[in-house]
């Protein structure tokens, strides 16, 4: 019998957890409200089961607990309740289902007009690359690594000379512009995540990986790792500034550049970089489609 | 009726010495024991890794020696031996083994001499395990995922030897179950007695017999995973690894692929999911009905839902990949298979809970965790529906929301259908009964204390906080209530954790000084509680095998004055 009673009374502890509790969401700062919308839908699916179910398993237990003389109704199957159940059940699932895959074809939808930003991880740092004036990514690879070229630039490819390096340095993002991110490994798995962004991804050496989204509020926030890469996971850490156009393009313009980083490397370093050319199962470079 | 084949006494192996008779056994109670022991004394040493990792996390700093790559350490070992090697070896090993012979009438497994070695090559898997604690740099920090290439290179706790005892112990595991999983599948073929048709099978049977078939599909993609990491590490091929630039150097491995290992590790451990739930479904189904004095409500619609469960379960194993970068397009398609899941799993659940309304409802100690169960699986199942709904996972993968879902789903919820199970059995493996009072507490430090553990857990996931994180440090979104949570949580997993010792002792203390218990004090129906003998013994049934007329759930059947009739009594 407190079984019963502990069961309710978890019901509405839970219930009232959930509506006191200090810890939800961060607020959202990016495009992917619908990600929290059919985060909302399938709690709310969900919530109503639990109370629902609970609160019969409560009264069931509390109704029917052995008295002396008290016996057990004996009912083999009701395939019409089944069934009835089993209706009701797909119906709370379709309804979960509808906003959790709508909002995920927008996911994998990357936007024709979303400028390109890659971020490079490695134990324990994240370091960041944007195009440049031509809009394109040039090739890069881990074969590509010397101790100028830390991000691996295949430095005969002419696309990858405007590219702007950001090394284990902050990431900025100018606010509205949709980002397509490119994502890149020189180690292990890594996973680029910003609890405001609600979106994130994981790096994967050996492939790019990507996700989109559009940075809806100014600010700084902060970059975790999602994906355990060892001893250094829990302290791998970055930032992302969201400013306005304006101050974006100033920052950018007192970024480095890939030419630059070759024009300033000594002979022998420059033939370093050079020598690695030969190696080519790189990665072609990334444009929008 | 006429003695069968199957009646010989002659072929049973029947030992004269006390070795033969408790060590190298090949009585299939005697292999349960022994599993069931091996399986909870490695399962009491991740309960104290977790208890470290608490402390760790409540207290931070509180256990000096306890550095981020002891804290990995403790993690992976934790998850894969509470997954691994208590709850399947337990569920599988130590109940399968006890019930299925006794449950479908046989006088042991099919191949008893088998199912020895296969509790010997388990100990020896446990052994080797354990040895990753001592070999140099200590065991694997991987997480129990056992992800490359960070498995095996620099940066992670035990990349060089921790992660060989680690691979080496589950392809010996796996080898282990095999032999078991070979022996549930065909005892329960070939072994069951006359009248036992399938459809007459208790539901225990029919989660372990499923989940046994499940193992012996999706083990083997773990084990080749196991191997091909094993090779990557210590041959130089590259199935999982491309060349990286690690610690300054470029290695020499080419083309390889980490989200390989991926798929094949998840082909597995979806699976494995169920190889633990489905045992406990069952297990559950029977305990409920039992002690609520009711035939379990729509028996056939719980055969078919364990059976399409353990199928579909092969097909979701990718919702574990949603963020992990593999073609985002299979989303569409792990999502609508992972929620189909769940209606035959929803359909459970109305069932257990369709068999208590209208029930005579004993709330004796077995029953109280049966109750919590469903509540805890139902929690744990809803939960899922978040992870499985693939954008609302986007955010919540990797964060403690999933450290608190997959507890209740396959941490709590198992093991409280274990601890019934347990109380259940008792008198019919022991003769002797438990203590109520110790019982009853036991219960209820373990379902509150756990959910006080692992509720709190979800909302400080939804705020964004990763899971296998050492310490939070300075993080601008963590307000400092989140410590506070974690204090709390801490806390309750140290009581949880006390608690467990009153179950010990009452186990214990139970086995010499309980009271003699009736051979069949629940009133239960099914075969286990009909043998001659309590305990039974060697042969189970004395010369003749029983003959069943009826399923195992005539409870409360209207005319007769007894409220069961055992499945072994003749139609009046
Ligand atoms: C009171 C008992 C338990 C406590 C206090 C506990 C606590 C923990 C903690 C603190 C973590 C690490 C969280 C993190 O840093 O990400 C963890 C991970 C884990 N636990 Fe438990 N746990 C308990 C029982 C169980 C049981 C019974 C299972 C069986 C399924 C289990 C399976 C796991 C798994 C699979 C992981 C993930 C390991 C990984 O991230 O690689 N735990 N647990
Ligand atoms: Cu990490
Ligand atoms: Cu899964």
């Amino acid at each position: 019998m407190p079984l019963a009673i502990v069961i309710a009374a978890l019901v509405v502890g839970s219930v009232l957890f959930h509506l006191v509790s200090p810890w939800w969401q961060t607020p959202i700062a990016s495009n992917w409200a619908s990600i929290d919308s059919a985060l909302d839908v399938t709690l709310w699916i969900c919530g109503l089961a639990f109370v629902v179910l609970n609160l019969f398993l409560a009264n069931a237990v509390w109704r029917y607990r052995h008295r002396p003389g008290h016996k057990a109704h004996y009912e083999p199957e009701n395939a019409a309740l089944e069934k009835r159940l089993t209706f009701w059940t797909g119906i709370g699932i379709i309804g979960m289902l509808a906003p959790g895959l709508a909002a995920w074809d927008k996911y994998v939808t990357v936007p024709e007009d979303a400028a390109l930003v890659e971020a490079v991880g490695q134990q324990w740092q994240w370091s960041f690359r944007y195009p440049g004036p031509d809009g394109v990514l040039g090739a890069a690879g881990v074969m590509h690594i010397t101790p100028e070229n830390t991000l691996g630039l295949d430095p005969t490819d002419p696309f990858g000379r405007d590219d702007i390096l950001v090394e284990a340095g902050d990431m900025h993002l100018p606010v509205d512009q949709p980002v397509k991110m490119v994502l890149r490994s020189k180690d292990v798995l890594h996973d680029f995540y910003v609890p405001e962004f609600r979106a994130k991804m994981d790096l994967v050496p050996g492939i790019v990986t990507y996700f989109w989204m559009t940075p809806t509020v100014a600010g700084d926030f902060e970059i975790l790792c999602a994906e355990l890469c060892g001893v250094g996971h829990h302290e791998m850490r970055g930032k992302v500034v969201v400013e306005d156009r304006a101050a974006f393009d100033a920052w950018q313009a007192e970024q480095i550049t890939f030419g630059e980083v070759l024009a300033q490397a000594s002979p022998a370093s420059r033939y370093a970089m050079f020598a690695t050319a030969d190696v080519c199962i790189g990665t072609s470079n990334w444009s929008n489609p | 009726m006429a003695t069968t084949l199957a009646d010989d006494l002659r072929p049973l192996h029947h030992p004269k010495t006390w070795i033969g008779k408790y060590v190298w056994s090949q009585d299939h109670k005697v292999i349960a024991v022994q599993y069931g022991v091996t399986a909870v004394g490695i399962g009491l040493v991740a309960l104290v890794l977790s208890v470290l990792m608490r402390l760790q996390l409540g207290f931070p700093g509180s256990v000096p020696w306890i550095q981020p790559e002891n804290y990995l350490q403790l993690v992976s070992m934790h998850g894969m031996i509470m997954v691994v090697y208590l709850l399947t070896a337990l569920l599988l090993g130590g109940f399968g083994n006890y019930l299925i012979p006794l449950m479908v009438g046989a006088r042991d497994m099919v191949f008893p001499y088998v199912n020895m070695l296969s509790y010997w090559v388990y100990l020896l898997s446990v052994i080797v395990l354990v040895a990753g604690f001592f070999v140099p740099g200590g065991a694997t920090g991987a997480g129990w995922t056992l992800y490359p290439p960070q498995a095996i290179t620099e940066g992670t706790p035990g990349y060089s030897w921790g992660i060989v005892s680690m691979l080496v112990s589950l392809a010996i595991f796996i080898i282990a179950f095999t032999m078991g999983g070979l022996n549930y599948v065909t005892t329960v073929l070939q072994a069951r007695c006359k009248g036992m048709t399938l459809m007459r099978m208790p539901l225990s049977v029919w989660g372990i017999f499923t989940a046994s078939i499940m193992g012996l599909l999706a083990f083997p993609a773990l084990f080749v995973a196991a191997i091909m990491m094993l090779l990557d590490h210590l041959a130089g091929t590259s199935f999982f690894m491309p060349t990286l630039f690690s610690f300054g150097q470029t290695t020499d491995t080419v083309g390889g692929n980490p989200i390989l290992f991926q798929h094949l590790f998840w082909f597995f451990g979806h699976p494995e999911v169920y190889i633990v739930a489905l045992p406990a479904f069952g297990i559950v189904s029977d305990l409920i009905s039992v002690h609520a004095r009711r035939n379990i409500f729509g028996y056939r619609m719980m055969v078919w839902a364990i059976v399409i469960i353990g199928g579909l379960s092969f097909l979701v194993w990718a919702h574990h990949m949603y963020v992990s970068g593999m073609n985002p397009y299979f989303g569409f398609f792990f999502a609508i298979s992972t929620l189909v899941i769940a209606i035959p799993t929803a359909i459970k659940v109305y069932n257990w809970l369709l068999t208590l309304w209208r029930g005579d409802i004993h709330l004796r100690v077995p029953m109280l965790f049966a109750i919590a169960f469903i509540f805890t699986f139902i929690h744990g199942g809803l939960t899922g529906l978040f992870l499985g709904n693939v954008s609302v996972d986007v955010p919540l993968s990797d964060t403690y929301f999933v450290v608190g879902h997959f507890h209740m789903v396959m941490g709590v919820s198992p093991v409280l259908v274990i601890f019934g199970a347990i109380y259940h059995w008792y008198p019919k493996m022991t003769g002797r009964m438990w203590n109520k009072t110790l019982g009853q507490m036991h219960f209820w430090f373990t379902f509150l204390g756990t959910y006080a553990i692992y509720m709190p857990m979800h909302y400080i996931g939804i705020l964004g906080v990763p899971r296998r994180y050492f310490a939070l440090g300075e993080t601008a979104f963590i307000p400092d209530s989140v410590a506070i949570a974690n204090a709390g949580i801490t806390i309750a997993a140290i009581v949880v954790f006390l608690a467990q010792g009153l179950f010990f002792i009452n186990m214990i203390w139970s086995l010499f000084r309980g009271p003699k218990a009736d051979p069949n004090p629940w009133g239960a129906a099914s075969l286990e509680w009909q043998t001659p003998d309590t305990p039974p013994v060697h042969g189970n049934w004395g010369p003749k095998l029983p003959t069943v007329y009826r399923w195992a759930y005539d409870y409360s059947v209207p005319r007769p004055e007894r409220d069961f009739i055992p499945q072994n009594e003749p139609p009046a």
